[in-house]
Formats: C-alpha cells, structure tokens, sequence
C-alpha cells in the first residue's frame, strides 16, 4: 500500500469515528429510526466511495462537506427510487404532485439538535445494561460488531445478538429525531448518563488489555457527554459531576498499568504520567457541578477522583472514606462496599478493615477474597495466602490470577 | 427497626467526631446490603416537637413526662432480630448513655 493510500485510510477512519453520529442523526431525522439501516447503508457506501475516489485522486479540501455531499446525494436518490417502487407497486400515481422535497441543509443547530436526540434514542433503560452499551458503540460511535466484541472480549455472535434485540427496540421506539422535548429529556436523562458511565467504565476498568481500545472508549464517552453539556437543558449539574469525573479517571490512564498491561494500584502508579490538563478539566467541571445543592453519585465519585488526584492532603483518606460512605447508601454495590473498606484500612487501620470486609460476606467475588488477603499479609500469612487461593479460583483474568499467584508464592517464600 | 432514644438534650448537637462515627456505623450496614430505610433524625427541642392528647390538649414535646426521649430510626434488612441486636451494639450512641429499641416491623402481603 502507497503511504498516499494509506494517509487517505487513517484520514477515513477518523473521519468515521467523527463525523459517523452527525451523519446518522441527520438521515435518521430524515427518515426516521424505522429505516435507521437505510441511514447505515448510506453512510457505509459514501465512505465506501470516498476510499476509491481518495486513494485514486487527490483528497478534497474539506473532507467533511465532501463526504456529507454524497451522502445527501445516496439519501435523495435512495428517497426517488423508493417513492417510485412504493407508486408502482400501490399503484395509485398521483401526477399532480411533484417530487417530494427532501431537506437535508439543516442548520447546525439542527444538528446539534438530531446528534442529542439520537442520543437519548439509543440510551434505553429497558435495555440490558450491555445491550445499551453496545448499541452506543455501534449507533453513537460508529464501532463495527468486531471492534465491540474486542472491547468486551466476547464473540462477536454473543454480540450480534445483544445488538439484534436492542436494534428492534431502537426501531420501534417512538422517538422522533428532531428537538427533544423537555419531558423526554427528563424521563431518559438519568438513563443517558449512566449509559455513558457505563460505556467509559467499559474502557477504564476494561477486560481487554489492549491500551488503544481502552483509551477510545474512554474518549467516545467523553466526547458523548461533551455534547450533553453544548445544550442548556442536559446541561445539569449531573453531566458536569460524571464530565469531571470522566476527566479524573481519563488523566491516569497512561499510568495505570505497566508496560505488561497489569493493573496498578494509585501508590505504585508513576504520578509523572498523569495528564494534568486533564486534571485541570476535572477540577473546572467539579466545581461547576457542586453549584447545585443535589448531590449525585457522579458527584461522589467525582469527589473521591478529586482525591486520589492529590498525593500529599493529610485527611485525604478520610475524605475519600466519608465519600464512600455517602456513595454506599446512596447506591449499594459489592464493589462499592469493598473500596469503602479500602479506605477504612487506610483511615482506622488493617485489624478494623478486615472486621468489616468480613462483614461484607462476598464469598463469591474474587475482589472480596484479594483484599482480604492483602489486609492479612501482614496480620496473619496463612489467611492471606487462603484469600488469594480462593481469588485464583474465582477470577476469570488472566493476568488477575499470574499476580495473584506471584503474590502467594512471595507470601509462601516469606513466611 | 431500630429506635433511637437519647436522656440528654445537649447530647443531640453531634460533635464532627460522632457525626463521622455515626455515618461509618450506617454505611457500614449499607455496604453490608442490608439497610432498608436511612430513617430519619427526629428534632427534640421545644417548637420542633408537641404531643397532641384526648380532649385536644397539646403539649410541648414528649419530654415533661418522661426521661428518655426519641431522636430517630433507621430500618434495617435482616434474618433474624438477633442479627440486627448485632448491628444495634455496634452504634456509638451507648457511649452517650443513650439506648436502642429493636423492634421487628409488620410485613404485609
């Protein structure tokens, strides 16, 4: 391949991940999310004919407006051909009226406009929390069944099939693209965003390995709640709270993992790596969203990101402890309440923290077990080293269970 | 349930320490899944509290007559009420001298 063809294939696939949901909202505005699949044929055949035209000859000036002028151009006469299938076969001409006038120059708040409604659209919550996700990535991010079952680690007909029920959903909702109103705003807004937490824990607490799909996850659901905060109406103090914690989380994503790709806790991770600007970006959205007096678990979170960002506070633990608190009776979850005793290890110390992880009695989770065990390393070897067994044989993580295992045969070779 | 009852009016302005080991006490039944209502704190000072009687006679607060009085309840989601005298021991109100009424809640079906 010529470095020309492929500068032209980066330049498509960028353009793919950028351009995929304002070209989707468009056409879907135009024909509804009935025919989303015809929407899908479009976009695949413009740049299906942008990768022959621009390997051949040159790239235009403005790629976009290039690629949207297609697509307009594959959308009306989509629109002619089938206004004249759909005549001949009911058979009922009607030559007074002329051909129907399909707009598709809308204005950019137009757009604006579809890109938010699409999104609310796909942000079912009578999905399956993954169905959500999946169809995100495929209908907002422009993600192929492949790349998905990538970043899940799944097959891709475990895939197909999540995304095959959540399409017809999809089809059959009765949303409209065009201008949401208020009330669908505030029947789906706690919906839309916890699919994009959903979508950016996918990429920050991911199964796979593989740092590029890590870090475009993370950046898709960025880029998603971005828009949310463009309209003065989704733009509440919640989407400020999960956008600040988004860019907590997003600034140690060089430094989380080492060059094997296994996971680092904060006091091993090489704080030099972390991207300041993107701490920055957090502190601005987390003192925008605590302008309200309602306090969210993206709030909380955002909290207890805020301190993990500061290495020297004296009370940093115990602030990051009453944020667990509040986040566990807010919302319970096992891992909630396991980092909540994390923290109380490092506030009233390990002898507290096992008394009341074992409360927790989260016999089936492997995390349970790995921070029994570290909590027991020093107080009792034998223990610690039975809590990382019953982690091995509980997790399904590969690199998981080579550090767990080093870790017993360090706790063997000690005691 | 868990019934909250204090003998000492000054003792219900928490200090910043036993506001901290109320709220680990209470999150540590949450983290535990087993709390079914944070409840409420109930205000015991003269205008926040009146006991209505027979005959319409209303009274300042239940305090005149008795020398404990109620400060709040939080519901908890256990097996057995002895679980949940479990979870009662460990709150910090007896270091005020205060006590806690455990008392199993009718379910309807």
């Amino acid at each position: 391949m010529s470095t020309k063809q492929l500068d032209s294939n980066r330049l498509l696939s960028d353009l793919y991940r950028q351009e995929h949901l304002k070209m989707i909202a468009v056409l879907c505005s135009c024909f509804g999310l009935k025919h989303i699949e015809v929407a899908e044929d479009i976009i695949g055949e413009t740049f299906l004919k942008a990768s022959e035209n621009w390997a051949t000859a040159s790239v235009p000036e403005i790629p976009a407006a290039w690629l949207y002028t297609v697509a307009k151009n594959k959308a009306k006469d989509y629109l002619k051909r089938n206004t004249i299938f759909e005549t001949i076969i009911a058979g009922d001409i009607k030559p007074e009226e002329g051909e129907p006038e399909w707009d598709f120059e809308l204005s950019s708040k137009q757009i604006e406009d579809s890109q938010l409604a699409m999104i609310f659209a796909v942000c079912d919550p009578s999905n399956s929390k993954e169905g959500q996700v999946c169809l995100a990535l495929q209908v907002l991010c422009g993600f192929s069944v492949e790349e998905i079952a990538n970043a899940f680690l799944s097959k891709v007909e475990t895939i197909k099939k999540r995304l095959l029920r959540a399409r017809s959903k999809l089809r059959e909702s009765h949303f409209q693209i065009q201008v949401l109103s208020e009330f669908d705003i505030k029947f789906r807004q706690d919906s839309v965003l916890k699919t994009l937490y959903l979508l950016f824990n996918e990429g920050y607490f991911s199964r796979t390995s593989n740092q590029l799909i890590r870090n475009e996850l993370c950046a898709e659901a960025i880029r998603l709640t971005l828009i949310l905060t463009e309209n003065l109406l989704t733009d509440t103090i919640e989407t400020k709270a999960l956008l600040a914690l988004m860019c907590y989380q997003s600034s140690r994503l060089e430094a989380r993992t080492n060059d094997r790709g296994e996971a680092l806790l904060f006091e091993e991770q090489d704080q030099n790596l972390w991207n300041k600007d993107l701490i920055e970006k957090g502190n601005y959205y987390l003192v925008q969203a605590f302008q309200g007096d309602q306090v969210s678990k993206y709030h909380l979170e955002a909290g207890i990101a805020y301190w993990h960002t500061n290495k020297t506070a004296k009370d940093k633990w115990q602030h990051i402890l009453n944020l667990y608190n509040q986040l566990v009776l807010t919302e319970y979850s096992p891992i909630t309440a396991l980092n909540r005793a994390f923290a109380i290890a490092k506030v009233y110390g390990y002898e507290k923290a096992i008394l009341e992880t074992e409360k927790l009695k989260l016999d089936d989770n492997d995390q349970y077990h790995k921070l029994l065990g570290y909590l027991y390393e020093t107080i009792e070897t034998d223990k610690a080293i039975d809590h990382y067994s019953t982690a091995v044989q509980l997790t399904k993580s590969k690199t998981a269970k080579q550090i767990l295992l080093k870790k017993i045969a360090e706790l063997i070779a000690k005691s | 349930m868990l019934i909250f009852r204090l003998k000492d009016l000054e003792d219900f302005k928490p200090t910043p320490e036993q506001i901290h080991e109320r709220l680990n006490w209470l999150a540590g039944i949450a983290a535990q899944n087993k709390l079914a209502d944070q409840g409420n704190s109930l205000l015991p000072f003269v205008g926040s509290a009146k006991t209505v009687r027979p005959d319409n006679i209303v009274t300042d607060g239940p305090y005149t007559e008795i020398k404990e009085f109620l400060v709040g309840y939080v519901v908890v989601r256990t097996e057995t009420i002895d679980e949940a005298v479990e979870i009662a021991k460990q709150n910090p109100i007896f270091k005020l001298g205060g006590n806690i009424e455990i008392r199993e809640v009718l379910k309807h079906h």
